[in-house]
């Protein structure tokens, strides 16, 4: 339990990536659905951030001239947060774009009744 | 299924978006339904959900719960939070961090990381990003197939909206914030190798100040000197010289050729070989993108 309140960076984004997963699940609107989406691309940044970060030691950026790995934090993980910025932007959009023509061609955000009438139009 | 036609013909007849099914209609009508015998119970989690909806959200809860434990106790035996021996500190932080500023010349260990040893990630990255605003040009760009009435008398009285003397404090506010915003963004992108920042957070900065621009001036302005074609030209520009750039590196590199770009000396902005240049296509690039996101959601042509 210690370890848990240690390590409570990693708790707190394993906790919010549940909150994301949940949200998937339970809300009904579209968009709602892509926010828990995106608050599941949070929780894996501060993950990543987290498991970057060392005590004591600063950020990875060249300061007084001082070549040494125990002086700066681990750059590795910075550079996989940028990747998964990249891509979640991207990914939202282009979801973002097609509920926009679903709703267009529908009227409806809610995924239920979007596939109601996707089965009326199909003649069932 | 019969198909007599040859993988090309197919192949071609995807591409221009035919059904994959041919006669599907038939196809559909001849196909047997599956008849749920009156016995059987049928247990789907779509029939739980219209059925049972209170059951539906306490499973999901309880999934979702259970979910949390088991990772909580995952993060139980992961190593201590900034603990310098946990396995992530190994010698490839190492080696990024003793051998960077020698090897790629860049000040900001974290820009040398991503625009030289691992330089195909970040165009990886890029163009995604291309691709995301192209397929979002497709499915909003307003044309003959994806137009209504009701939008066009929306647009047109947006355009009356913008021409009239209406909002003056966004107006006065984006004059005189529009041009600093966009001379930091290319401050940051200039200076990506020497300090935080780099090709994506700048060119974020200055797609906002492009963003604020076209806010307050309206589109009819903003199309003066922003069009798709000018979006499209810099960005195919921009990852044609990063892959230009990045290809004579490699082979370069690899075949012991040895005529490299030149470091310079480290801390000076036009050090580092390549990083600087790869910067502004980047930033180049995700400026582009991030107009065409917002100039497509909101007006459907950018």
């Amino acid at each position: 339990m210690s370890h848990l309140l240690t390590n409570y960076y990693e708790a707190a984004s394993v906790i919010l990536f549940g909150i994301g997963f949940m949200n998937l699940f339970l809300q009904n609107n579209l968009i709602k659905k892509f926010i828990g989406l995106n608050i599941m691309d949070t929780a894996v940044y501060l993950f990543l951030a987290a498991k970057g970060y060392v005590f004591g030691r600063v950020a990875p950026i060249l300061t007084n001239g001082i070549i040494d790995a125990d002086y700066y934090i681990n750059p590795i993980p910075a550079g996989l947060v940028l990747t998964g910025i990249v891509v979640s932007v991207s990914i939202t959009s282009f979801s973002l774009a097609l509920v926009l023509r679903l709703y267009k061609h529908y009227g409806s955000l809610n995924m239920d009744e979007i596939l109601r009438m996707m089965r009326e139009e199909e003649g069932e | 299924m019969s198909d007599n036609r040859s993988f090309w013909q197919r192949l071609k007849g995807w591409i221009d978006g035919d059904e994959v099914i041919i006669d599907a209609d038939k196809y559909i009508s001849t196909r047997e339904r599956k008849e749920i015998a009156p016995g059987e119970k049928r247990v789907s989690v779509e029939h739980v959900r219209s059925n049972n909806p209170t059951l539906y959200r306490v499973l999901c809860v309880g999934i979702t719960l259970c979910f949390i434990v088991v990772m909580l106790m995952v993060v139980m035996d992961l190593p201590m939070f900034g603990d310098p021996g946990s396995p992530t500190n190994n010698e490839v932080a190492a080696r990024y961090l003793e051998s960077g500023i020698e090897e790629t010349g860049a000040i900001n260990f974290v820009a040398g990381m991503i625009l030289d040893y691992r330089a195909f990630d970040t165009f990886g990255e890029s163009n995604v990003l291309f691709m995301a605003v192209v397929a979002v040009l497709m499915l909003l760009q307003r044309d003959k197939k994806n137009i209504s009435a009701v939008e066009d008398k929306e647009m047109a009285e947006d355009e009356v909206f913008d021409g009239q003397d209406s909002k003056i404090i966004l107006k006065k506010g984006a004059k005189c914030l529009a041009p600093i915003v966009i001379l930091y963004g290319i401050y940051v992108v200039l200076n990506g190798h020497l300090s935080p920042g780099g090709g994506f957070s700048g060119g974020s900065i200055i797609g906002a100040g492009l963003i604020l621009y076209a806010a307050a001036n309206g589109h009819k302005k903003m199309q003066t000197f922003f069009t798709v074609k000018t979006l499209t030209i810099t960005s195919v520009c921009c990852l044609l010289t990063y892959c230009g750039c990045k290809s004579y590196s490699f082979f370069t590199g690899a075949n012991h050729v040895g005529w490299e770009v030149p470091k310079g000396t480290p801390g000076d902005i036009l050090s580092s070989g390549f990083i600087l240049p790869l910067n502004i296509c980047v930033g180049l690039v995700v400026a582009c993108t991030m107009y065409g996101f917002y100039a497509l959601f909101t007006k459907g042509e950018i």
